[in-house]
């Protein structure tokens, strides 16, 4: 069917983009690759599939959960252990076969933690998520021989067995191995989607009463999505393992849990594709953002909370909402309007970027004994005008973003009037 | 589903009653409805109609009684094994997938009765007999031209025939379908008549009904009940002409 992989072409050049990117990045004076960049990649390999399978439960079957990243975990440390026992001889399976059991095992707990979270729904099963994920977070801290307490479980990757014959002493190798299981692990979940289950967990997600008297249990859906999104969870973890050789509390624990959250949603939970643009920017964040400034965080919190509150349906959905717009032809219309509200927007974001920063500087940074510089110039942090020009930015800024975003408003709503008067269907669609 | 032995009736149902906490909602209704008959139970406003239809569904538990399907006792039951034994519902307030397209919305109230079951393995959009049926549905329910639009934006109207599209999907015997055309105009109304005419057809129908229209045109037998209890029960003449009724509901309607 043609709308089934009507984008197969976003899809292919995707794909395309992330086998050369590494190579983008490649020193040819010193023929080696940024350890940065393939760290980063690797990162953001993980990271997808963890916001992809956490969308399967909170934008597929709108399920809350607060404990995804107990599965990964799993994966990661279950992981650990079958590397080493590959190491040693005791498992003769190559290192391309060892994530899927890293999935089974997160397929596994999946299993024994769903069929208790899922006998509810909507608030109870979150709570009973977030119970199960502090439950883990203690078991981790407490079973010395599967976790290693606070200082987690280590590993050695070159476990000598190979499909294809590689050692994965180089970044690289593990980058290929973990863009392959991304590809398998998405494929699949965009498959579930084209499936009974995936569009039963749709209906529920929608209306559990009416999935009940079309002879489904909602229940039973509820809980096969979540196992299954639990062994994808898992994969995740075991890329992370084989990553970075140590696994420790972080890949389990709540802040994790909510980042899965933060990238679903901040991605967009309607779009299938959503959870991977948020995965990318916040790993972006991250590993760049992180580099500049100690406060990335308060960036990533902000930029949810705005996400949630003026886009709920996420990057996706904004980009989603202008093919009406582009499949008329009219969206040339909104490049001035964009602008418009881009210059103030900008001088927002520099005004509340300058107030973090100085703030940060003020108390941690002056602890660090750091200064902060901006173009090759030192800024006093005690002198008054760094912060009067940011404060002024900052409400100047958000005054002006006032009164653009009206124009805005009123040119969009205007567009869609057209279409809707040009397109007799889309005339009931947004009566 | 078993074949019912000829006499035994489609529904069954034996002095059930329903207590919400101190207050009885249900005090002891029992009511045989013949396969293929199109029965309407129809009173005023807090008679209980549609806790009836909640209760012989399976949505809520009923407090003591018994209530027999093609004479296999359903009142334990949850509602999807209650679908599945061929027992299917509407709802009062438009009860659809909002955010999925007309066409899904109608393939999954398909899925279960041709024996996809859980099954995360077939990829829809190769089963051509299951998307061939969710065709034929949408020119049947007159929404072809709505195919792809999610359900939650089509009209009133349109929502109510995508309801009773759903609610026969599934081939179930027995259709219960609580007011499907409160809120519609006379047009509307009439045409939702036809339809439900054309797609119950050799099933049986049970309906809640406020517009005595619908109740008297399409009924075979009516029932009446007020406060939990049925006052009367039988063909509309002799219920039109019951003076109990005439009294208690329909005398106030029909001068």
């Amino acid at each position: 069917m043609n709308g089934a992989f009507g984008k197969s072409w976003l899809w292919i050049a995707a794909v395309a983009f992330a086998l050369l990117l590494p190579w983008c990045f490649y020193d040819f004076h010193t023929a080696r690759h940024s350890g940065f960049m393939l760290s980063m990649l690797s990162q953001m390999g993980m990271m997808i599939i963890l916001a992809l399978s956490y969308n399967m439960l909170l934008g597929q079957a709108g399920l809350f959960s607060l404990c995804h990243a107990t599965f990964f975990g799993i994966g990661g440390y279950a992981t650990v252990h079958f590397l080493n026992a590959a190491g040693d001889g005791d498992l003769p399976l190559p290192m391309e076969i060892i994530p899927l059991l890293g999935g089974f095992s997160g397929l596994g707990l999946a299993i024994i933690f769903g069929y208790m979270a899922t006998k509810q729904r909507a608030t109870a099963f979150a709570m009973i998520t977030l119970g199960i994920g502090e439950l883990m977070a203690t078991a981790a801290l407490m079973f010395h021989h599967f976790f290693g307490g606070e200082g987690g479980v280590s590993t050695n990757r070159m476990i000598d067995h190979s499909l294809f014959g590689l050692t994965y002493a180089s970044g690289v190798q593990v980058y290929y191995l973990i863009l392959a299981w991304t590809l398998i692990a998405t494929l699949a979940m965009f498959f579930l989607t084209k499936t009974p289950l995936g569009r039963m967990a749709n209906a529920t997600r929608d209306n559990f009463e009416r999935a009940q008297f079309m002879g489904y249990d909602p229940r039973v859906v509820r809980f096969l999505q979540f196992s299954l999104s639990g062994l994808f969870a898992g994969i995740g973890g075991a890329l992370y393992a084989i990553t970075y050789e140590i696994v420790t509390f972080d890949a389990l624990a709540g802040p994790l849990s909510a980042n899965a959250l933060l990238m679903a949603y901040i991605g967009g939970t309607t779009v299938f594709g959503g959870p991977v643009l948020g995965a990318v920017l916040i790993t972006l964040l991250q590993s760049g953002v992180s580099l500049m400034s100690n406060s990335w965080l308060v960036y990533v919190g902000v930029l949810f909370i705005s996400m949630v509150i003026f886009a709920p349906s996420g990057i996706a959905g904004l980009i989603m909402g202008h093919k009406p717009i582009l499949r008329a032809g009219k969206l040339g219309q909104l490049v001035v309007p964009y602008i418009r509200v881009l210059v103030p927007g900008l001088l927002l974001v520099l005004g509340f970027v300058g107030l973090v920063e100085l703030t940060s500087f003020l108390t941690i940074g002056a602890a660090q004994g750091k200064t902060l510089v901006l173009g090759g110039n030192k800024i006093d942090v005690h002198a008054t005008m760094p912060w009067l020009v940011s404060a002024i930015a900052l409400f100047g800024g958000g005054a002006w973003l006032r009164i653009e975003a009206r124009h805005f408003r009123r040119v969009w709503d205007g567009l869609m009037a057209d279409l809707k008067s040009a397109d007799g269907k889309a005339e009931r669609v947004l009566a | 589903m078993s074949i019912p032995a000829s006499g035994t009736p489609a529904l069954s149902i034996r002095e059930i009653t329903k207590s919400f906490g101190q207050t009885a909602i249900i005090r002891g209704v029992s009511l045989d409805i013949a396969a293929g008959e199109r029965h309407a139970i129809i009173g005023p406003n807090g008679a209980g109609k549609t806790t009836c239809f909640n209760l012989i569904s399976g949505r809520f538990p009923i407090s003591s009684g018994e209530i027999y399907l093609n004479g296999e006792r359903i009142d334990q039951l949850p509602p999807h094994k209650i679908n599945r034994m061929g027992l299917s519902r509407s709802f009062q307030i438009t009860s659809i997938f909002q955010r999925m397209s007309v066409f899904e919305n109608l393939r999954c109230a398909l899925l279960w009765s041709r024996g996809y079951r859980y099954s995360f393995w077939s990829p829809l959009w190769m089963q051509r007999e299951l998307n061939a049926q969710a065709e034929f549905l949408l020119e049947d329910l007159n929404l072809h031209t709505r195919r792809d639009l999610p359900a939650g934006l089509l009209s009133y109207a349109e929502q109510r025939a995508l309801e009773i599209g759903m609610t026969i999907a599934g081939g179930a015997s027995v259709i219960l379908l609580d007011e499907p055309t409160a809120g519609m105009s006379n047009t509307e109304t009439d045409y939702a008549m036809d339809l439900i005419r054309r797609v119950t057809k050799g099933k049986t129908l049970v309906m809640v009904e406020h517009d005595m229209k619908v109740v008297f045109d399409l009924a075979d037998v009516i029932t009446v009940l007020v406060y939990g209890q049925v006052i009367a029960s039988g063909p509309p003449e002799t219920v039109r002409a019951n003076p109990a009724v005439q009294e208690a509901y329909l005398g106030a309607l029909v001068e």
